[in-house]
This record gives C-alpha cells, sequence and structure tokens, in this order.
C-alpha cells in the first residue's frame, strides 16, 4: 500500500459547481443499503449516506458525465427538483467524497 | 459522520430496522492480554485455547469483504500480542477491509509505527485512561501510562497524524478532558472519549468508577462544547436527555448497526453485552456470519420496534431512547425501563428498587485472577492457556 496523504475535512458546500466534470474519490467505498447507501472515505476516515436510490445513482453516474447536471439529468433529477440534490452534493465536496476532475 | 440529500423519514429509524452489513463492527482477537485494566469489558487475560486460527480469521475477513464491511475495530484483549496480528491486518487491507484496532501500545515500536503510518486502511486507538500516570495506572495497571505515552511518541515521528487516543471517562478522570485534549493535540492524534460499561470486569467496579451525575453534566456540557471535534462512538447517547442531541446517529445500535465477534467466533449484539442473553450465533456454523448478522432470531428481535417500557411516558424518551441496553442488563435494570445513569435520575431510582443480590455475571471470564467459571463435571484445564505468547508475564500487581 502506498502512502496517500490524508485529505482534510473540507469545508462544506465549498467550491461546488454543478457545471463541472465531478466523481467519487478513489479512497470512497460505497455499500447500497434498503435506504439509499453507506459511503466510507478511508482517508479522512468518515462515514456519510446517501439518503435515497436516486442520490446513489447520480453519485455513481458522476464520473461517466460531462458535469454533475448532466449526471442528475441522467437520473431524472431537474427543474425544482434539483436544488436539493445540488445541496446533497455539496455536502459530499465538503466532506471530499467526491472531487472535481481536473482533466476529461 | 455527515449528512447528505432529502431525506424522507429519520435516518436513525431506517438504522434501527438494521442493515445488510454492520457500520461498526468490534472483532476482539484474543483474550490474552498484558495488562488486567479493572474495568475490561471483556474480562481479558488468558488467551483462550479455542480461538479463531489464522485461517477461520481469513475466512471471516473474506466474508467481510462480500458483505461490503468499511473496516472493522480489532480489539481484543491485546490484539497486537496475537503472532499473527500484522499478517491479519495485511490481509483485511488486501481484501477492501479497513482496519482500525485498540491496543495499549505495547507492541508499538517505531519500526511498527512507520509501517502503520504508510496505510490509509489502517488506523490505531491507544486506550488510555488517565491524563496522568497516578489516575490511569490505578485502572489499566503499573507502567500502561507510559507505555501509551511512548507508543504515541512513536506514532507521532512516524508521521502518523490522527491515531486515537482513547479514553474511557470515569470518575476519577471525568476533570481531565483538557488535559487530555491538549496531550491528543501534542501527539496530533484525534480524542476519543466513550463511556464505562459495567461489562465484564467493569460490572464489579461500575459503582465505584462510573462518573457521578455532576460529572456526567459537565462531560455532556465540555462534548457539546467539542462538537465532531472529539469522537465518542455514539456512546454518550443517553446524555440527549439533557437537551441538545450528541453528534451521531443517537440509538443503541446494537445488532442493529453494530455487533461483536470475540475471539472464538461468536457473535455478540456489542461489544458491551458478552453475555449469553445477547449470543447472536457463531462465525463457524453454517452460513457464517453473514448469516448470523441477517438472520438471528435475537437481531430480528433488536431490529423490532422497541418498547419504552416504564420511559414511554418521559419527555425525554424521544432523545435518550431510554439508554444503553448492556448497562441496564449487567445492573440488574429491565431492559425496558431507565438506564442506570438516566440524566433526570430514574437510574438511582431503579437501581435502589433493583438491589444487588441477582446481578447477571458477565460471562466468559478470561482473567488471569479472580473469578474462574465453574465446569460442571470437569475444570477447564489451565495448561492449554499456558501456550499463550504472554503466558509468565506479569503486569505487576495492579
Amino acid at each position: 500500500m502506498t502512502r496517500q496523504p490524508q485529505a482534510p475535512p473540507g469545508q462544506p458546500g465549498a467550491g461546488f459547481d454543478l457545471d463541472r466534470p465531478w466523481r467519487l474519490d478513489d479512497r470512497v467505498a460505497v455499500r447500497p443499503e434498503p435506504f439509499g447507501a453507506l459511503l466510507y472515505h478511508f482517508g479522512t476516515r468518515r462515514l456519510s449516506f446517501l439518503k435515497n436510490q436516486t442520490v446513489l445513482t447520480i453519485v455513481r453516474g458522476l464520473a461517466e458525465h460531462p458535469t454533475a447536471r448532466a449526471a442528475c439529468a441522467s437520473a431524472g433529477v431537474t427543474g425544482e427538483a434539483l436544488p436539493a440534490y445540488e445541496r446533497a452534493l455539496a455536502t459530499l465536496a465538503g466532506s471530499a467524497m467526491i472531487r472535481e476532475r481536473t482533466a476529461s | 459522520m455527515t449528512a447528505a440529500p432529502a431525506a424522507p423519514a429519520s435516518l436513525a429509524d431506517q438504522f434501527a430496522h438494521g442493515l445488510a452489513a454492520p457500520i461498526c463492527l468490534t472483532w476482539e482477537l484474543t483474550y490474552a492480554c498484558n495488562l488486567a485494566c479493572v474495568h475490561c469489558l471483556s474480562s481479558s487475560g488468558r488467551r483462550d485455547p479455542r480461538e479463531l486460527s489464522t485461517a477461520q480469521c481469513q475466512a471471516v475477513i473474506d466474508e467481510l469483504q462480500r458483505m461490503g464491511v468499511f473496516y472493522v475495530n480489532i480489539g481484543g484483549g491485546e490484539p497486537t500480542v496475537r503472532p499473527d496480528f500484522w499478517e491479519l491486518t495485511d490481509y483485511a487491507v488486501a481484501h477492501q477491509v479497513g482496519v482500525k484496532f485498540s491496543t495499549n501500545g505495547i507492541k508499538i515500536t517505531p519500526a511498527v509505527a512507520s509501517r502503520l503510518a504508510g496505510s490509509d486502511y489502517i488506523d490505531v486507538q491507544i486506550s488510555l485512561d488517565g491524563a496522568t500516570a497516578t489516575v490511569n495506572d490505578a485502572v489499566r495497571g503499573p507502567g500502561s501510562h507510559t507505555t501509551a505515552l511512548r507508543a504515541m511518541g512513536h506514532l507521532a515521528d512516524a508521521g502518523f497524524r490522527g491515531f486515537k487516543l482513547s479514553v474511557v471517562v470515569t470518575r476519577q478522570n471525568a476533570g481531565q478532558l483538557d488535559d487530555f485534549a491538549a496531550l491528543a493535540d501534542q501527539y496530533g492524534a484525534q480524542l476519543r472519549l466513550t463511556r464505562l460499561r459495567p461489562a465484564g470486569r467493569g460490572a464489579q467496579v461500575w459503582h465505584e468508577l462510573h462518573p457521578t451525575a455532576d460529572q456526567q453534566r459537565a462531560v455532556y456540557d465540555w462534548l457539546v462544547r467539542h462538537g465532531e471535534q472529539v469522537l465518542t462512538g455514539d456512546s454518550f447517547f443517553h446524555l440527549a436527555g439533557y437537551g441538545e442531541a450528541l453528534p451521531g446517529l443517537n440509538l443503541c445500535g446494537a445488532g442493529r448497526v453494530v455487533c461483536l465477534i470475540d475471539p472464538v467466533g461468536d457473535v455478540y449484539a456489542c461489544p458491551f453485552a458478552i453475555h449469553e442473553s445477547f449470543l447472536a450465533g457463531n462465525v463457524l456454523s453454517p452460513g457464517g456470519f453473514t448469516s448470523v448478522w441477517r438472520d438471528s432470531e435475537l437481531f430480528a428481535g433488536l431490529r423490532r420496534p422497541q418498547s419504552g417500557g416504564a420511559c414511554t411516558s418521559c419527555s425525554a424518551y424521544d432523545a435518550c431512547r431510554g439508554g444503553c441496553m448492556a448497562a441496564k442488563f449487567f445492573t440488574g435494570l429491565p431492559l425496558d425501563g431507565p438506564d442506570p445513569e438516566c440524566v433526570l435520575g430514574h437510574g438511582e431510582a431503579a437501581l435502589a428498587a433493583a438491589g444487588q443480590s441477582a446481578l447477571p455475571v458477565p460471562a466468559p471470564d478470561h482473567s488471569r485472577r479472580g473469578p474462574v467459571p465453574v465446569r460442571i463435571g470437569r475444570r477447564r484445564p489451565d495448561r492449554p492457556c499456558d501456550d499463550s505468547p504472554l503466558a509468565g508475564f506479569t503486569a505487576g500487581d495492579r
């Protein structure tokens, strides 16, 4: 196992942009559960949870879409439903569970 | 724990129905220990001759990987005295099961510390129950404060940031919380405070060691002030009755999000409930741990809605949920009544009413001295226990 620097816990919502490309951090494990999913980040050693199946679909699709907005749309989340999911993704970005893709 | 999105129902309610796999799985690898802490939850001391072999442990890890268990909390006894401890740690990490282990520090040499610092998938908790040697060693044994601080020094020197300094809050150290926080800062560690449970040998000393009502209130206020900077393993949820809930799920996770695998493979509802009343099965039985977790009758019962009993009419019940099952059980209180440390004082009255006559005896007991379980027809031989690497090691008198 090579040494990876531990990501410091970020500020909630800091720097999340729906129109940028995102992905799940490599050190995050995802376990589906009846209510949604549990996430565990091995770098920050923090647990988080996704409270429904839709946000799980969005998170899993992030890496395959050019923007987070497109990942949301692909999961059927648009219009008035979008802000709640944007906040959810911002929370995940704030705890380093998801990261902006630098080059795609 | 941080919450993400849009929730239909309370997540705590969802968790109360149980999960596909535990979030917080404690695995005690051995009953052998170089120390003889007076409050040991697992009454550890001597190795049990039936402890799981290396191959059996690896099979359990394979299962945990299949279940998607993120990490295991390894304890004991003193887990690092198992000759295959590092081999098992490497095996778990190679199978995407993270390891957090609790140790008194005895085997944390500079070389070990460097190795540990190199992995994101290994976390270390150093146990210390007094900021000063006097307070700590009275509970954990002579020299144990020095051993713990030496280990912390090695971890800090190796660049291991954020390891845990793990403290059980007692009447003797409840006034030292700022000192513990300073100590953690000094070594680049994170402070973890947990509740003293009357389990294992702790049942015998709980009445003298558990914080007074005034101390408990001060601990709560301190925890509220420090928020998420200080970890608690959700162990003070019974204090939510004071008002604001502490960070965490604030529910009893026994059999729902938490369980314990003991050194012989027995699965209990939680690490504080090593007693046949909370024994759900064994990992060596057909279906293994997965089947115990998903199908045991005991766990199914714990996942059904619980009765608040005598607490139902209390205004604080929604916050504290009646407190800790194990604390009630080992102090002789009904499981659907108040916690012995109920913040509204109902526990004291219940304790007085319950008396001390017929308390459940925590079992099994692997203490090197003190009570030995009586076996009808045959006495457990001492000899097989002597192949422990610690046989003959004396930590000195308490």
